[in-house]
């Protein structure tokens, strides 16, 4: 029987050495670079994760997988949308896999969490996925966290004056409760409060809860005009059950909501969708040059029958923009990732990336300027929902043209105009 | 006897018979395939030396493996990558102290709570809100008043959902602690001005004290070491104590325990109080290793992984909780570069059906059958079988 | 025998009506000046939403009131109900035979479970309870395998399509939400004549009263069994698909709805299908009352009386004594 337990453990020491022993760095000029991808691919933004990772690969896939003769070797992890969970696996990939570049998270929260971890390892460059909380690149941010898209606020810009223009002067809001709906909402606030609009009545509905029919119950009936931020599975649920009620008031969608994974949810399509005006990074139907040229890319390399979706989705374009960041200044640098990864961070934060929608630069926080497009959800010929662009807004920046002093992050009470 | 006299009667046979069955330690340590087998008596072996009888009571009592494994757990961090000691060793140490507390609870006790992460995770909230976090709600005291806080509030809090649950019968337990468990998930994830909602608290890390940075790898890794340490050691201590001598004789035929006048609901609301410190501890370590505390880290998922861990490991001796959180955070690191990420859950579901299945003692039972089939023969056998004939 | 004051109830029994009936009659009456339509409109949801939670709960009350066995797969089952009833209504269009095939499909992988699995572990109720664990996070990750995150949003049947309107005080109300009660009632009904008027209920009654008698008695207990797992899945299952209409199936229902039949078999008791429909009331009533008039503290609402039947009545209001 000792015998027995001390081959046993003896077997269990030379294993750990063996793993131990493994996996050391390898770093030589010409040997394979490795990019760290983080998305959601299980929980509540699991297709949009999914949808993300396409986008990342479609980057690398462009560039035939090798950037300045060193081969690009992709290693691929999943969270939840939960930051102990991104944690884990972020450190996992720098710390076990050795990660020279690290891609992701998708979710706000996740993305606040891996910016802290970020600060605890100074020689990798960590890129952001999609993740659009404000407070990761203005309350503390790490020297060596860069976001290539523009956030959740950014991403609002101009809807405030469409909804001004329309003739709504009480909004009342629905959004999800946590830090992206905060940021969706205050972008959206910012312009519309300004303008002289009133929101009585916010509901903070919490992330996954499926019943709105008290959320819908308390409309007041003097709002002109919702505004919807939800994404997923909580996007579609509303818009059933509040189509379900006999609701008849114009709705305004969040970024996320009129997303192509709510547009294309399996069963009938809303016809009380068209029309929707929202605001975003990106219009389906935009007719730019560059943006026709990656929905076709996206289109080949992943059709409807793969599992892609007819048009590559908001996940898919911020993915897409960060991993080219990525690669397009590795490219600048010539591969060189030697000390400390200086001269890359360096091209990271003088770069002009060229994406789809325009051109990105970063601010002094490593956050981007950016285009936002003020957008119409349509019917397309094909029959499937897509949405237009009523209006391109340029170099939007993260303070919303607010100087820093009286810019105060969004919360659930902040801005606020009764 | 009435009906109702005669179904309890069945049912604590049937309590007794499924203890065996589901692979809580056996009253008799015999083994069970075996019938007694009559051993000459034993003569000690130290009898003639002349080593002061301390050093006999250590030579009687400990084997190789009471020596051998601490000196691994010492040695591991100093051969093994930061990466290995803090995400692998340090993570499996802390699971497998909550899990502890369930070992204990369940194997011991008779009484499967799934709400010892909920406790776990009630402590990590109150360190996170009286403690230093990066989150505005957080009061900022100093961890020697919020620690101790901590764990004295989740071991009240443990002693009262003990208290709602030990009043019916054992199968009761799992679902109650389970609605509780869920109940303060959805708690912490809508309430915004005590527990932060969906954010939850950022930034909460081990203090710095006598210089040292408790939160790398090595001071961390040590940390949870000894506590882990001193979790087993108290749990085994205590199920030698007339305590848990009560405790497993409530958790096999509380009838009788009463009838000798026992206090039982006393008994098992003392247990939860005891499984809920060391879970508390366990909690406590968990928000400092994660530097983070959220809704999602006590979610219904977590509930079940404790459960995974501590039924994986076997509930038959509390080392099996650390064999289990072992194997189960070596799965969680590495089975995406063995598996798809995505069918995770898949496999840790498949293996824990399949423990459940076919060695209901978990890893441990799986050792001991092995140790039993292919173990050195014992000397008796031949007796034994001949004595089998003849009757 | 305790004293009785008014009414036949003891003092205790008074105290408990005086906590709970007092600020529930003082908040209705105010909650009814401020805002008439709000009241009435969450009234009715939380009329409609029990009704989904006492359906699927009914089937998990009857498996453990039988067997004793705490099915944690049911949450999972119910999902498994939603997809096929998806995927049937998408091909055929039918809404009725989606229903049928989410009942089927749940009641079959019911009966498997049991026959292959849990009747070999009679009287091992632990262990069977961590059986269903294991297999509820199996066939969750199977599910999500194949259908993938997306979600799943079946279509109402053309004749429940959009509001009613011109109700009193209420205006307008989804007609489908309304059928959900309709649901309910049916299912309450059905299950009230098969216990009480069958004879397969008579023996399920007699096997919940005392196991070891039924066996006695010379019943084929193995096939009772079977037949209320059966019964107790494709309830689930049927709850997935007409549940699938109000709220999607997506990964991460299963949880949502095992809780919700836990709480409800908790607060109305084991193996008690009144006790059910008594639990699913109140939960119903406490969700959708907390989401509109304190959204942040609802569940507080939930738990709070949680606790308080574990306290006063451990076994549910109407759970009997072992």
């Amino acid at each position: 029987m000792k015998k027995a337990k001390r081959i046993w453990m003896g077997s269990m020491l030379g294993m750990a050495a063996t793993a131990v022993a493994t996996t050391g760095p390898a770093w030589a000029q010409g040997a394979p670079v490795k990019i760290g991808l983080l998305a959601t691919l299980e929980g509540p933004f699991a297709a949009g994760g999914a949808d993300g990772m396409r986008g990342a690969e479609l980057a690398l896939a462009q560039r035939g997988g090798t950037v300045a003769g060193r081969k690009v070797e992709i290693i691929k992890a999943s969270s939840n949308a939960n930051p102990d969970v991104a944690v884990n696996a972020v450190r996992k990939l720098v710390e076990q896999d050795k990660v020279d570049i690290m891609v992701g998270p998708l979710s706000g929260s996740e993305g606040i969490a891996v910016k802290d971890y970020s600060k605890t390892q100074p020689n990798i460059t960590f890129i952001n996925g999609g993740s659009g909380a404000q407070a990761t690149t203005l309350v503390n941010p790490s020297p060596n966290f860069f976001r290539f898209n523009t956030e959740g606020a950014q991403w609002m810009v101009g809807l405030g004056k469409a909804a001004w223009d329309k003739g709504y002067r009480r909004v009342m809001v629905i959004a999800e409760d946590y830090a992206f709906p905060y940021s969706q909402v205050q972008g959206f606030m910012a312009e519309y409060c300004r303008l002289g609009g009133k929101v009585p009545l916010k509901a903070w509905v919490p992330l996954g809860g499926k019943d709105y029919a008290s959320t819908i119950a308390r409309i007041p009936k003097d709002v002109d005009a919702l505004l919807v931020v939800l994404g997923g599975a909580d996007a579609v649920n509303f818009l059933n059950q509040y189509e379900a009620a006999g609701g008849d008031k114009p709705m305004m969608g969040g970024s996320i909501t009129v997303s192509q994974d709510v547009l294309n949810y399996r069963g009938k399509r809303r016809d009380s969708l068209v029309g929707t005006i929202s605001a975003g990074p990106l219009a389906d139907a935009y007719d730019g040059a560059a943006w026709k040229q990656f929905v076709d890319a996206y289109r080949k390399a992943y059709p409807v029958s793969a599992g892609g979706y007819p048009s590559p989705s908001l996940f898919a374009l911020v993915y897409y923009t960060n991993m080219k960041a990525a690669l397009d200044a590795l490219d600048a640098v010539k591969g060189d990732l030697s000390g400390g990864q200086a001269k890359y961070r360096d091209a990271l934060q003088k770069l002009e990336l060229r994406m789809p929608t325009g051109t990105v630069r970063l601010d002094g926080n490593r956050q981007a300027i950016g285009t936002t497009f003020v957008t119409e959800v349509v019917k397309d010929s094909g029959g499937n929902l897509t949405t237009r662009v009523l209006r391109k807004v340029e170099n939007v920046e993260q303070l919303l043209g607010m100087p820093r002093d009286q810019f105060k992050i969004g919360t659930r009470d902040e801005p606020s105009c009764p | 006897m009435s009906a109702a006299h005669w179904r309890r009667a069945m049912n604590s046979a049937a309590a007794s018979a499924l203890a065996r069955g589901a692979g809580v330690p056996a009253r008799v340590p015999a083994s069970r395939s075996r019938p007694p087998v009559a051993r000459p008596v034993e003569v000690d072996p130290y009898a003639d030396s002349s080593a002061p009888r301390w050093l006999k009571f250590l030579w009687r009592h400990l084997g190789p493996r009471h020596v051998l494994l601490p000196l691994l757990a010492l040695v591991f961090p100093l051969v093994a990558t930061p990466f290995f000691t803090f995400q692998v060793a340090a993570q499996a140490l802390v699971l497998g102290l909550v899990a502890l507390s369930l070992t204990f609870l369940a194997g011991y006790g008779g009484m499967v709570s799934l709400a010892q992460l909920t406790v776990a995770g009630i402590a990590g909230y109150s360190v996170a809100i009286f403690g230093v976090s990066g989150t505005a709600v957080s009061l900022g005291w100093p961890w020697w008043v919020c620690v101790p806080l901590a764990l004295a509030i989740a071991t009240v809090c443990a002693t009262l959902i003990g208290w709602l649950s030990v009043r019916t019968e054992g199968i009761y337990t799992i679902m109650i602690t389970l609605a509780i468990g869920v109940a303060f998930y959805y708690l912490v994830l809508q309430n915004y001005s005590v527990f932060n909602g969906f954010q939850g608290f950022q930034k909460v890390y081990p203090p710095t004290v006598l210089g040292i940075d408790w939160r790398s790898p090595l001071p961390f890794y040590y940390l949870c070491l000894a506590c882990s340490l001193a979790g087993y050691l108290v749990v085994k201590w205590l199920v030698r104590a007339p305590f848990g001598i009560a405790l497993q004789g409530i958790r096999d035929n509380p009838r009788r325990m009463n009838a000798l006048g026992y206090n039982v609901v006393a008994h098992r609301v003392a247990a939860y109080a005891v499984a809920g410190l060391i879970a508390a501890v366990g909690g406590v370590l968990l928000v400092w290793y994660n530097g983070l505390i959220s809704p999602g880290s006590v979610s219904t998922t977590w509930l079940i992984n404790i459960l995974v861990i501590a039924v994986l490991g076997g509930m038959r001796h509390p080392i099996g909780s650390f064999v289990g959180a072992v194997v189960f955070v070596l799965l969680q690191t590495f089975a995406i570069d063995l598996i798809d990420r995505e069918r995770f859950n898949l496999v840790i579901g498949g293996v824990f059906l399949a423990i459940v299945l076919f060695s209901p003692d978990g890893l441990l039972g799986l050792w001991a059958w092995l140790r039993s089939r292919f173990g050195p023969e014992q000397a008796v056998t031949a007796t034994t079988s001949n004595s089998r004939r003849r009757t | 025998m305790r004293k009785t004051l008014t009414w036949g109830l003891t003092a205790a029994q008074w105290a408990l009506l005086v906590l709970v009936a007092l600020p529930v009659a003082v908040f209705s009456v105010w909650a009814m000046v401020d805002n008439t339509r709000l009241y009435f409109v969450t009234l009715l949801n939380g009329l409609t939403l029990a009704s989904l939670y006492f359906i699927v709960a009914s089937g998990f009350t009857l498996v453990f009131g039988l067997m004793r066995n705490v099915n944690l797969a049911h949450g999972s089952l119910y999902l498994l109900g939603g997809y096929v009833g998806f995927v049937v209504a998408e091909r055929t269009g039918w809404w009725i035979l989606a229903i049928a095939a989410g009942f089927l499909a749940a009641a079959i992988a019911g009966l498997l479970i049991q026959v292959l699995i849990l009747r070999h572990m009679q009287g091992q109720d632990l262990r069977q309870t961590m059986v269903t664990i294991g297999l509820s996070i199996v066939i969750a990750d199977l599910l999500l395998w194949g259908f993938t995150g997306q979600v799943h949003q079946m279509e109402a049947p053309q004749w429940l399509h959009g509001p009613i309107r011109g109700l009193p005080v209420v205006n307008a109300y989804s007609a489908y939400r309304l059928s959900l009660l309709g649901f309910g009632i049916a299912i309450g009904v059905f299950l009230w004549w098969l216990l009480s008027r069958t004879r397969v209920g008579a023996m399920i009654r007699a096997g919940v009263d005392d196991r070891a008698m039924l066996s006695a008695a010379g019943v084929n207990v193995n096939l009772v069994f079977a037949v209320t797992f059966m019964l107790g899945a494709g309830l689930a299952g049927f709850g997935g698909v007409i549940g699938a209409v109000e709220f999607s199936m997506v990964p991460g229902e299963d949880t949502r709805l095992l809780l919700a039949s836990l709480i409800v078999v908790i607060v109305g008791g084991m193996g008690s299908v009144v006790g059910a429909a008594i639990g699913a009331v109140i939960l119903g009533l406490a969700e959708t009352y907390g989401l509109a008039y304190a959204p942040t503290y609802s569940v507080v609402f939930t738990f709070l009386i949680l606790i308080l039947v574990l306290a006063f009545r451990p076994r549910g209001i109407m759970g009997r004594a072992a």
